[in-house]
């Protein structure tokens, strides 16, 4: 049997590096020397010299390069596939993977082409010190619960939750060596085609950009209720978040989503109005620097999370609020 | 829209997802969950994959079979999908099924796909609300050598194809797959039609399908590759300073006032 050696992170890229890798380079890097084994990452795009080049700067050991005209934007079928060959010249330990729109779609099918097993949605990896197998810690049960997995076959993959792991920094006197991995891609196997891609987002600070995210959940009662989120959130210079009803019943638009299966957050101060705490919606900012929350029900789950707490109405809370925020800026 | 097509809808039997943080008791001893006072649902995910189904059948007439799979399942919460509209249910009934892993999950699903034989489109939910996997999808396609499309917030089947609005961070972007193809199905399509009264009782006696592993011819014998060694509740260690005061006009400042002595506006 050939030997499974080193830590391959898989890099994304949305125009630059996308932070979900630097974050995946920093705990790769970790696990990498605690192994004692090299931290190798791979980027596949088209023209994407400049980022395999930039990549040497957040500490791999090596970067490997696949560059086709047919990988310029993601494909399934495309990347699986040439990912698969990678893996079969590599024979990584480890790979790891992002909890994003790619990662989600790819390392499913990457795990079962290589006849290996997967961990989603990780929050912390560490090394067996006896088995030096990957401890893999996921929350389950929408976070009800975590669980520590161990997986006996090889490659052992994970994807990582955003915002887990910090970011590993730029160093310009780190050294790497960029290869091109060399494998034709034959047209025939890609079966599915993009028609068209439509934003939707909101103008304004992206939510997982934000330092502070006023958020309103199903208590807020409608969109009329929306206005005095929204303005909260102009005042204090931040964004505008929600949770799962209020994008289910169409108060506020799906991207606005914060939670386990909407987007993971943990800006400097997070106010979340009307939201009782699911295990779902804490998934996506439990980790968020100061929370507030304003809650009519003494008893919200969402208290066990917050720093600051408000009982009461927040139609009754929200003007004074606002107001006094307003006097002292 | 093309007619006397073939849709595999697999669902899968969980504890109420919606149910309150006290409602999941974590058993570390036998890791495992014990649902408290909450009944068993279909995943909510695997709810709109059933709706996606659906709404392809009110658009042009084809056979809508529903697929689950588990140790002991709830007839009457799985029967629901012939309430709202599924032509035939199949149960996969066996001791070995408790507790699989994905991998052998997708393995077990693939060959009662094959088994059914004919088929266009496969739907699932994006994750199950138990586990959290978000992989028996994908894996289905990777067995059955056919394309996927994962996160969908609206599926149609067309003549030559599967037109899939695919769920992105920031909008969507539409996807065009062949026939058969696998779709992953994301609450953002909307919720599963409601079943009457009459609905119900009137597919209480309809005949359902039950069959276990040997019927499937899967081997389960060995499925321990990856384990869990430890389940354990979360802790939160934080103590929530409740703002006091009078009135809300007074707790309204009075917040503004800390958050500004905090630096954090
Ligand atoms: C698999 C799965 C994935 C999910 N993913 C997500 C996710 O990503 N994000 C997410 O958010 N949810 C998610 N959910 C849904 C989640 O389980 C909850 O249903 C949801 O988070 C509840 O939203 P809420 O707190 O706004 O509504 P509720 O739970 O209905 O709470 C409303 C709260 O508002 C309070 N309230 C009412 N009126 C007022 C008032 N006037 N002033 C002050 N407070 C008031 C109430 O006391 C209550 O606490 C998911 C569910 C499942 C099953």
């Amino acid at each position: 049997m050939d030997e499974y050696r080193g830590v391959l992170v898989f890099c994304e890229v949305e125009e630059n590096i996308a932070p979900i890798t630097l974050e995946l380079l920093q705990v790769g890097r970790k696990l990498a020397d605690d192994l004692g084994v090299e931290l190798l990452t791979v980027v596949l795009g088209s023209d994407i010299k400049r980022i395999a080049d930039e990549l040497v700067y957040f500490g791999p050991d090596k970067v490997y390069v696949i560059d086709d005209p047919l990988l310029k934007s993601y494909n399934g079928d495309a990347c699986t596939t040439v990912l698969e060959r990678l893996c079969e010249a590599l024979n990584p330990d480890i790979i790891l993977f992002g909890q994003t729109s790619v990662g989600r779609d790819l390392a499913p099918r990457l795990s079962f082409r290589l006849k290996t097993r997967l961990t989603t949605d990780c929050i912390d990896l560490s090394i067996d010190q006896d088995t030096k197998l990957l401890l893999q810690t996921k929350p389950v049960y929408g976070g009800n619960a975590l669980a520590v997995y161990v997986c006996e076959v090889k490659p052992q993959i994970v994807t990582v939750r955003s915002k887990t792991m910090s970011p590993i920094a730029y160093d310009e006197n780190r050294k790497g060596e960029v290869i091109e991995f060399d494998t034709e891609i034959d047209e025939l196997i890609i079966r599915t085609t993009v028609i068209e891609k439509v934003k939707e987002e909101a103008t304004g600070i992206k939510l997982e950009d934000a330092d502070i995210i006023v958020s309103g959940g199903r208590g807020i009662g409608g969109p009329d209720g929306f206005e005095q989120i929204e303005e909260l959130s102009k005042l204090l210079g931040g964004a505008v978040g929600a949770s799962r009803p209020p994008c289910d019943l169409g108060w506020a638009p799906s991207t606005h989503q914060v939670g386990l299966t909407g987007k993971i957050v943990t800006p400097n101060l997070y106010i979340a109005v009307g939201i009782s705490g699911a295990s779902q919606h804490l998934a996506g900012m439990s980790e968020s620097k100061r929370i507030v929350a304003i809650n009519k029900d003494s008893k919200a789950n969402i208290f066990k999370v917050a720093h600051y707490g408000v009982v009461g109405d927040y139609k009754d809370i929200l003007p004074a609020f606002i107001k006094k925020l307003g006097e002292l800026k | 829209m093309k007619e006397g097509l073939n849709i595999i809808v697999c669902v899968k039997q969980v504890p109420d997802p919606e149910g309150p943080p006290s409602a999941f008791e974590v058993d570390s001893e036998s890791k495992k969950v014990i649902p408290k006072g909450i009944p068993p649902v279909m995943s909510p995910f695997d709810e709109n994959a059933l709706e996606a189904a659906l709404r392809i059948k009110d658009e042009a007439a084809c056979k809508v079979t529903v697929l689950s799979m588990g140790k002991r399942l709830a007839k009457p919460v799985l029967r629901k999908s012939l309430a709202v509209g599924a032509d035939e249910l199949i149960l996969l009934e066996d001791n070995s099924f408790e507790g699989l892993d994905p991998y052998w999950t997708a393995i077990t699903l693939s060959s009662a796909i094959k088994r059914i034989g004919t088929y266009d489109l496969v739907l699932t939910g994006r994750q199950a609300s138990d586990w959290n996997a978000a992989q028996v999808g994908p894996g289905i396609s990777e067995i059955l050598k056919i394309p996927s499309v994962t996160l969908a917030r609206k599926v149609e089947l067309r003549e030559d194809g599967v037109i899939v609005e695919r769920v992105l961070p920031n909008g969507y972007e539409v996807i065009k797959a062949p026939i058969p193809s696998l779709v992953t199905v994301s609450n953002e399509l909307g919720d599963l039609r409601y079943a009457g009264i009459k609905e119900i009782k009137a597919v209480q006696n309809k005949p359902i399908t039950t069959l276990c592993a040997s019927d499937l011819k899967v081997d389960l014998s060995q499925t321990d590759q990856i384990k869990l060694l430890k389940l354990y509740p979360p802790v939160w260690d934080r103590k929530c300073n409740f703002i006091e005061g009078q009135d809300a006009q007074e707790i309204g400042v009075a917040l503004a006032l800390k958050l500004r002595v905090d630096k954090v506006v």
